[in-house]
């Protein structure tokens, strides 16, 4: 920016008369309009790949669209069937069951885990990127490998399982057992990743509050929670409409889960609503539909991020009300 | 120093981006001269889309020995369910398809009805073949409006029964072809069999693989019996709720399951090929086909394990594919000509040899070395012989055009009752409605 500024204020004194006026308007737009510009391509992309694609997203799911490329005008008949549809509403039930058995035990888990790395370690800086260490590996490859370890017959777990007399279990047949197994594969992943941004809050929180506390006699677990909590808020708040977003989301660890197929398990035990937008669109050949399904996840994920807002607003903003 | 080190991070920044516009403009001229081939001394690639086991390695290496300005790229998918939805994606988009693809049974009217996208083979030569290909399977390859000759038959399924020798030794069962053949003269025979199986051998081990691949093989052979249909009738009308094949097939199964027989894994999946190598299943239907598929997936150790025997319930046809050459493809000539190359006697017997595809031209399957030929993974069975001598007697069933989508949908029903998650009370019901529902009714 500094740099930019230069010639500005050095120009005119430079320029001669009669291009005075023109090089300081060109200065001033500089300025005035050079910001934009310089934020632009995100602008300009989000514009080409995102914002285009949601209107025509919703324009396609007006209409009875077919694979070859016809399509017929049907208003919202798309939408009313999807309000009837049990597969649909299945998917949804399966996708907001993995969203929370997988997103509450998740934050906590990272809240506990910033914690601990905001005290005083050895190796400090070890461990706060080993948290992180699971997000840099693919998604595919943690499912298939996750997958195996939930094999019913060769799998791991099954197997630790069958020391303590529990009977095999048919991960993807079971509703429970396949929406517990997908929750862990994304706990494992993004556990990691929400610790360091609670740590990253944790560190702006003033010392000498916990200073003051101390002296006050306050323990350390008052401390966690009034102070370290409330203090957190908005990187609280931020953290679950992220994992929000990705939860209902939840697409790759399932598909993989399911050797691929998109129906999610025979009874569709664990297909989630992406999955469900993907099965119409792309088995089927129903765009429309498909569109429809999708404008559905994007208002759900709406809802859910408010709702989740205003909770969290409440429940950590208690204390200094 | 700043600014410096600014100027060095863009300068490799720039060197690069420069590489890489230099990659991409050499990819960019390499397309270039491979779609201006038009001539016949520039090389020609011709992309081959498939899925399974078509056994066409060695012929492709023929087909480019004899002509050399063609280049051979297979594009395999190994499940026919992943294969169709792209397939027809490509085809419908008009872009993006092989020059030559398979079209299997249970898809094969879904394109036959777009003739609009397809090649018509009679301009290259193909009316005089006829004789090359049993009638059924000819006429099958005709579009839909008898305007276009669109596909040339490759393999038939015809039909038998594999199973694991050393299990069934294990069991005290028979373990000789034909008097394994003998113990189950029908279904219900089968499945006795299977629960004394299950009750010598039991563990781990299961009689039978996937609900779903002894479904298809008994629906195809009530079909057959009946009125060569399944779910849909000629004109693609829903007849699945009142055509008795695919209620027998579907009570059938259940059976099946309910006597505790399944494994349960899904056909193809990857809990089926590490069943099938840890011998958690001693059976599995066998279309020629199946031959193959046992073979890669089942690997050296399963080598002189398994058998052939014959099937219960009398003979019928599961599978078999057409080659046909989409429109969209720059070298139709080309194309037309390894598609007939291919399906040729001579082809259908190399590929028979390679992956047991049986041969659907009265020619090759009369060929001596054909009907002589034994196979050394399946205990030298003469399987030349056991699929051979049905296969010029069989009838083709009519599948209609969203055959794949109904199929699916009443096999993961099929699936929930193995697992013991749908009451087999209830099944057939669900599997309707669910059926229904894929076929967008």
């Amino acid at each position: 920016m500094a740099v930019d500024l230069r010639p500005a204020t050095a120009a005119p004194r430079a320029a001669p008369h009669e291009r005075r006026g023109f090089r300081a308007r060109l200065a001033r737009m500089d300025l005035k309009y050079s910001p934009y510009l310089y934020i632009s391509p995100f602008y300009i992309l989000f514009l080409a790949f995102g914002l285009f694609p949601l209107g025509y997203t919703f324009w396609v799911s007006l209409n009875r669209w077919e694979i070859i490329g016809d399509h017929k005008f049907i208003g919202l008949r798309n939408y009313t069937r999807l309000m009837t549809d049990d597969q649909f509403w299945n998917a949804v039930v399966n996708t907001l069951g993995m969203f929370v058995i997988a997103t509450v035990p998740q934050l906590i888990l990272a809240l506990l885990l910033a914690n601990a790395l905001n005290r005083r370690l050895r190796f400090q800086t070890l461990f706060r990127m080993g948290v992180l260490l699971p997000l840099v590996t693919s998604v595919a490859a943690v499912a298939i490998v996750f997958t195996q370890l939930y094999g019913r017959d060769y799998g791991m777990i099954n197997w630790i399982l069958h020391f303590f007399g529990v009977h095999k279990i048919d991960w993807q047949a079971n509703r429970w057992g396949s929406w517990v197994a997908i929750s862990t594969m994304v706990d494992w992943r993004w556990t990691g990743y929400n610790s360091l941004i609670f740590l990253a809050g944790m560190q702006a929180i003033p010392r000498d509050l916990y200073e003051a506390a101390a002296i006050d006699g306050a323990s350390r677990r008052q401390q966690f929670w009034r102070i370290t909590v409330p203090m957190l808020r908005p990187t609280i708040i931020f953290t679950s409409i992220i994992s929000t977003i990705g939860g209902l989301q939840l697409f790759t660890e399932p598909l993989l889960f399911n050797f691929g197929y998109m129906n999610g398990g025979s009874l569709r035990q664990s297909q989630t609503v992406a999955m469900y937008m993907f099965e119409n669109a792309f088995n089927r050949f129903q765009y429309g539909y498909g569109s429809a399904v999708a404008w559905m996840l994007f208002l759900l994920i709406l809802v859910f991020s408010l709702v989740n807002f205003l909770l969290i607003r409440r429940f950590a903003g208690g204390e200094d009300k | 120093m700043r600014v410096n080190m600014h100027r060095g991070r863009v300068g490799a920044l720039a060197i690069v981006l420069s590489a890489a516009l230099a990659a991409a403009s050499a990819c960019s001229s390499d397309d270039g001269k491979s779609d201006d081939s038009n001539g016949s001394s520039a090389k020609v690639t011709l992309n081959v889309d498939d899925f399974g086991n078509f056994g066409y390695q060695d012929l492709f290496k023929q087909f480019e020995a004899q002509h050399p300005n063609i280049k051979i790229n297979e594009r395999n998918v190994p499940k026919l369910d992943d294969y169709t939805p792209r397939l027809q994606q490509w085809i419908a988009a008009g872009a993006g398809a092989g020059d030559v693809v398979a079209l299997e049974e249970g898809i094969v009217n879904k394109f036959m009805a777009q003739p609009d996208k397809f090649v018509d083979l009679k301009q290259y030569g193909a009316s005089s073949l006829q004789t090359n290909y049993l009638p059924w399977k000819w006429q099958a390859g005709i579009s839909a409006d008898g305007s276009k000759l669109i596909g040339l038959g490759t393999d038939v399924g015809s039909m038998a029964l594999c199973y694991r020798t050393d299990l069934f030794k294990k069991a005290g069962l028979p373990t000789q072809r034909d008097e394994v053949t003998k113990l189950w003269p029908t279904w219900d025979d089968f499945i006795n069999v299977g629960k004394r199986f299950t009750s010598r051998v039991g563990g781990d081990t299961k009689f039978i693989d996937s609900p779903e691949t002894y479904y298809n093989t008994i629906l195809m052979q009530e079909a057959g019996k009946t009125s060569n249909q399944t779910y849909f009738d000629r004109s693609n009308k829903f007849i699945m709720e009142s055509n008795p094949a695919v209620k027998a097939a579907f009570d059938e199964t259940v059976k099946m399951s309910d006597a505790g027989l399944a494994n349960g894994v899904q056909f193809l999946s990857d809990p089926w090929s590490q069943a099938l190598k840890k011998d958690a299943f001693a059976t599995a239907p066998c279309p020629a086909w199946m031959l193959g598929l046992i073979k890669q997936y089942g690997g050296d150790g399963q080598q002189g394990k398994w058998d052939v025997a014959g099937v219960p319930g009398g003979g019928g046809n599961w599978g078999g594919s057409w080659l046909a050459v989409p429109q969209q493809s720059k070298h139709p000539k080309e194309a037309a000509e390894l598609a007939k190359f291919l399906t040729s006697p001579q082809g259908q017997i190399a590929a028979f040899k390679s992956a047991n595809n049986l041969p659907s031209s009265p020619q090759a399957l009369n060929d001596p070395s054909v009907k002589a030929f034994n196979n050394p993974y399946f205990n030298n069975a003469p399987v030349g012989q056991i699929y051979g001598t049905t296969a010029l007697g069989l009838k083709p069933v009519y599948l209609g055009s969203d055959n794949q989508e109904v199929r699916q949908a009443v096999e993961a029903d099929l699936r929930a009752i193995a697992q013991k998650k749908l009451s087999s009370s209830s099944g057939w019901s669900k599997a309707v409605s669910d059926a229904k529902k894929a076929a967008g009714l």
